[in-house]
């Protein structure tokens, strides 16, 4: 395992999301109303929109474009829809935010 | 199971009983210990589709609604084809004929109906069939061959669907009924003869106006006679003259029965551990035979047993559809009027059309429709509203397209469309899709085809047409949605009672609003987290502090996010006037960050897209500082004021319109609002400024200003309504004022001026705005109160740092 440090958690809005960007593209980091975070491809299943853009509630996020709500914990839409945002390991130690970029991998 | 769990048992293993167990499993899945006892051998299965069933459209198997797996998945023991003989309430137990006995914390009664079989010799020869269950229906298919002759006692409802079907499996049939013509619970004189004439051509014969006195035969049926003494020839009889409460267990265990269980607004019966739903209940001196009000119930009901206790059930709105391949009619509410009713008809004998509706003070009471129904939701929509439809009247009989739904105006019989026609234009769904979820996935409500197909999911404009065809296709027992609908899945609250609460309970923040309302997820969800926002703002003007993650995101970043997830950003151009400078300014800053689009928007301004979130507010510095501010082209909120150049320069000119667009536009940008709000300014009545198409129009004439509402153009093009005429700009600004602040104090979130009026109806918003001064001027002066704290430019607040986090990268790794 890789981790890299990206931030703080306090860098990331309760009920919000931040994006970090790498080489391969973006990745959206959320944290949850009781200070969860999750990561995940910053790609709806659906059409591509930004998922860190979206209305974070619960341990989900809704899709700014077509309102299709995915699963943080793992990846995937929410049924009746289907489909999967690639998802990363993420750890919190002391506040600060490591997130494992190579493991981008569907849960289901 | 040596557990801990209550132990709720459940009397009868049909649609209602298993709706309330679904309901309760969705609440509180692991707190019940659950049994449920069936008298037929089947599964739950949907009893609706019994007529398709006989009539050879279905199999029985495509009917079954919980197959004998669910109730493993579900860990529910299940006893099938037992009937249970016995309640003890003392011990708290039930016992089935053959001896089980099971002890029970909570019971649910869900025994539904029997048919009620007429009193008469021969009633129980062989030949004599009910018409309610599975069993039934392999009975009659049993006798029913080629050319043999079927009577079916009872013209109403379910007695037309059975002929129908065993007309189709090719039996002779007649129909007896002693009411004067069809289904006169749900029809009056006229559509019940419309009816009769369409089966007829189908071969059906009619007995109208007659009483069976005996069932013929000596080992079999082989005939039927009536009063006045004509015999006809019978194989078959089919009674289907009613259905009484199942009620027999439920009084026999001295459980208080009328005709029919007698339960409280919670679905209690008068023993408190004893739930009752379904067909067999008598709720407020009403009892249903229909499947809409019976999930309304089961609702309820799990609300209860899973001890949220905070529902109550109403009693329902009931509307009818037949189930009938080629017949389309509705009826609905109370279409017989009375002294002080009015009534309103059309019939169109060629085209075979047939309408009534029963009014009274302005209100539609009833609704029968023939030939044409695709109204019929409409209708029914405004009964249960309670909408003032005068100012309607005279378009009234001719449906939703006349008063301006032109998108899906065109069409009239959704029995008659095509599979393969367009319904949903945004999603690309068609008729044949719908059809095809509703019969494979068994839905019965419109959220579950919202969820499903995505028809009417995305504008909401063909909602009227996926509600006919989901009523076409379940038929007979097909009633629109509840009239009081949640604000979405995470509360039983509707926006009315949300909007009342914070006033009223003086509620502050959306937490606050949904611990006081009992919200069932613990931060809510992209459908009620903005409308809770926004009903905050709108309550507490200057107190409430906006919470930007229950923004849509466009109203966050003050953007509108386009498919690629790149920005469009619009400044706004007052009234629609600008200056060689201002385009200067504005065409110098796309070329420096190389805008991929410029375009001029539909609302006088110029639109830069393709922005990419970081570079927003480098964008809106340069902006700012050429003069310009946020256009709020992105938000439920003031977009633009649209003018001509009026009596300044058109030589048909009658006042300033382009001076007071941009009066009225100073005085509301920055508002938030239920959703987008567009005004239009015409300086004569030629109306260049389109002002008849807007939220709030001014058409200015040589003695003043007429002033329009509740127009929008779109997918739904609606024309405004006429308001009245006033005298002077300061009373345009005054009315401008007083309506917006109605609309932002009233409206259901994400509803347009245009569905607000049609709802409350144009009457009501004469009385507040024009007819009540003092009302008028109180409005005006809460919304400028309001405007006080709300116009700030958003891409200036930016520009000095405010809310950084949303426009930049956490790391780049």
């Amino acid at each position: 395992m890789n981790w890299i440090q990206v931030g703080k958690l306090e860098d990331i809005p309760r009920q919000g999301s931040r994006v970090v960007k790498t080489a391969t593209g973006e990745i959206a980091l959320f944290r949850s109303i009781d200070d969860q975070v999750f990561a995940l491809n910053n790609r709806c299943p659906h059409k591509g929109g930004p998922l860190s853009q979206g209305i974070v509630h619960g341990k989900r996020v809704t899709c700014p474009l077509h309102s299709w709500v995915i699963d943080l914990e793992s990846g995937s839409a929410i049924a009746p829809d289907t489909g999967c945002a690639h998802r990363h390991e993420v750890r919190i130690a002391h506040g600060v935010l490591f997130l494992e970029v190579e493991a981008g991998v569907c849960k289901d | 199971m040596a557990t801990n769990k209550m132990r709720l048992v459940v009397i009868g293993n049909g649609m209602a009983g298993i709706r309330t167990i679904e309901e309760l499993l969705k609440m509180s899945a692991d707190e019940f210990d659950i049994t449920v006892f069936g008298a037929e051998p089947q599964p739950n299965y949907n009893r609706i589709l019994l007529s398709p069933v006989l009539s050879g459209e279905m199999k029985f198997q495509d009917t079954v609604l919980n197959d004998w797996s669910w109730y493993e998945e579900n860990h529910i023991t299940l006893h099938t084809g037992k009937t249970v003989t016995k309640i003890d309430r003392v011990r708290c137990t039930v016992e089935t004929e053959d001896g089980i006995i099971t002890p029970y914390d909570r019971l649910l009664i869900a025994t539904g109906s029997n048919p009620i079989m007429l009193p008469v010799p021969g009633i129980d020869l062989p030949g004599v069939v009910a018409y309610r269950s599975i069993a039934d229906v392999n009975g009659m298919l049993g006798m029913a061959g080629m050319g043999s002759r079927a009577v079916v006692i009872g013209g109403g409802l379910l007695g037309l669907e059975a002929a129908n079907g065993l007309a189709m499996r090719g039996m002779n049939v007649s129909v007896v009924h002693l009411c004067g013509w069809l289904m006169e619970r749900q029809l009056d004189e006229t559509g019940g003869g419309l009816l009769r004439e369409a089966l007829e051509k189908r071969g059906m014969k009619f007995f109208l106006s007659r009483q069976t006195e005996a069932i013929l035969g000596e080992t079999a049926v082989t005939g039927l006679r009536f009063k006045d003494g004509e015999e006809i020839p019978a194989d078959l009889v089919v009674m289907s003259a009613g259905i009484r409460p199942n009620i027999a267990l439920a009084k026999s265990a001295g459980i208080h029965c009328e005709r029919g269980i007698v339960v409280s607004d919670t679905m209690q019966t008068f023993d408190p551990k004893i739930y009752s739903v379904g067909e067999c209940v008598q709720h407020r001196s009403q009892t249903y035979g229909l499947v809409a009000p019976l999930f309304e119930q089961a609702k309820v009901a799990a609300n209860h047993l899973a001890r949220y206790g905070r529902m109550r059930y109403e009693g329902s709105a009931v509307s009818t559809k037949l189930k009938v391949t080629g017949i389309d009619l509705f009826s609905a509410g109370d279409f017989n009027p009375g002294p002080e009713d009015e009534e309103l008809l059309l019939q169109d004998a060629a085209r075979g059309v047939y309408k009534k509706l029963v009014l009274r003070d302005n209100k539609l009471r009833g609704a029968v429709m023939y030939g044409d129904t695709l109204g019929g939701p409409w209708y029914f929509r405004m009964m249960r509203d309670g909408t003032d439809v005068s100012a309607m009247r005279e378009h009234l009989l001719f449906g939703e397209s006349h008063i301006g739904d032109s998108g899906h105006g065109g069409v009239s019989a959704v029995a008659n469309m095509p599979d393969s026609a367009e319904v949903c234009g945004c999603n690309g769904v068609c008729k044949g899709d719908i059809v095809n979820a509703i019969i494979e996935k068994k839905l019965f409500t419109l959220e579950e085809v919202r969820a499903h197909t995505k028809a009417s999911a995305s504008c909401g404009s063909c909602t009227g047409l996926v509600e006919a065809i989901l009523a076409n296709t379940l038929g007979a027992d097909y009633s629109a949605k509840p009239s009081k609908k949640p604000v979405c899945a995470c509360t039983e609250a509707a926006h009315q009672e949300v909007r009342q609460s914070i006033r009223e309970r003086s509620l502050k923040t959306i937490p606050e609003v949904m611990r006081a309302l009992e919200w069932k997820t613990p931060d809510g969800c992209h459908v009620c987290r903005p409308a809770l926002n926004y009903y905050l703002l709108a309550a507490w003007p200057g107190e409430y502090l906006d919470d930007s993650r229950s923004r849509f995101i466009n109203e966050r970043v003050h953007a509108n996010i386009q498919k690629d997830g790149t920005y469009s950003v619009i400044p706004r151009i007052w009234g629609g006037v600008t200056s060689p400078a201002a385009l200067r300014s504005i065409a110098e800053i796309a070329e420096r960050h190389q805008v991929p689009t410029v375009h001029i928007t539909g609302g006088q301004r110029i639109g830069l897209y393709g922005i990419t979130k970081e570079n927003l507010p480098k964008m809106w510095a340069e902006l700012v500082a050429a003069g310009f501010v946020s256009g709020h082209a992105y938000g439920k909120s003031l977009r633009t004021v649209k003018t001509c150049v009026g009596s300044e320069w058109c030589r048909f000119g009658t006042q300033d319109s382009t001076a007071l667009g941009i009066r009225v536009e100073k005085m509301t940008w920055g508002s938030w609002m239920p959703h987008k709000f567009k005004i239009a300014v015409s300086g004569c009545p030629r109306n260049c400024a389109e002002a008849t198409i807007k939220d709030f129009g001014v058409v200015c004439v040589d003695s003043g200003y007429e002033i329009h509402v509740g127009g929008n153009g779109g997918i739904k093009v609606r024309v405004t309504d006429f308001l009245c005429k006033v005298d002077n700009e300061a009373e345009v600004l005054e009315y401008c004022g007083a309506f917006m602040q109605l609309y932002r104090e009233q409206a259901n979130y994400q509803d347009r001026t245009a569905p607000w009026l049609e709802r409350v109806g144009l009457p009501y918003i004469k009385r507040h705005i024009v007819d009540d001064a003092q009302g008028r001027a109180e409005l005006y002066v809460r919304f400028l109160k309001s405007q006080q704290y709300s116009q700030d430019d958003p891409w200036k607040e930016r520009v000095q740092g405010k809310d950084t986090h949303e426009y930049v990268a956490l790391a780049t790794i």
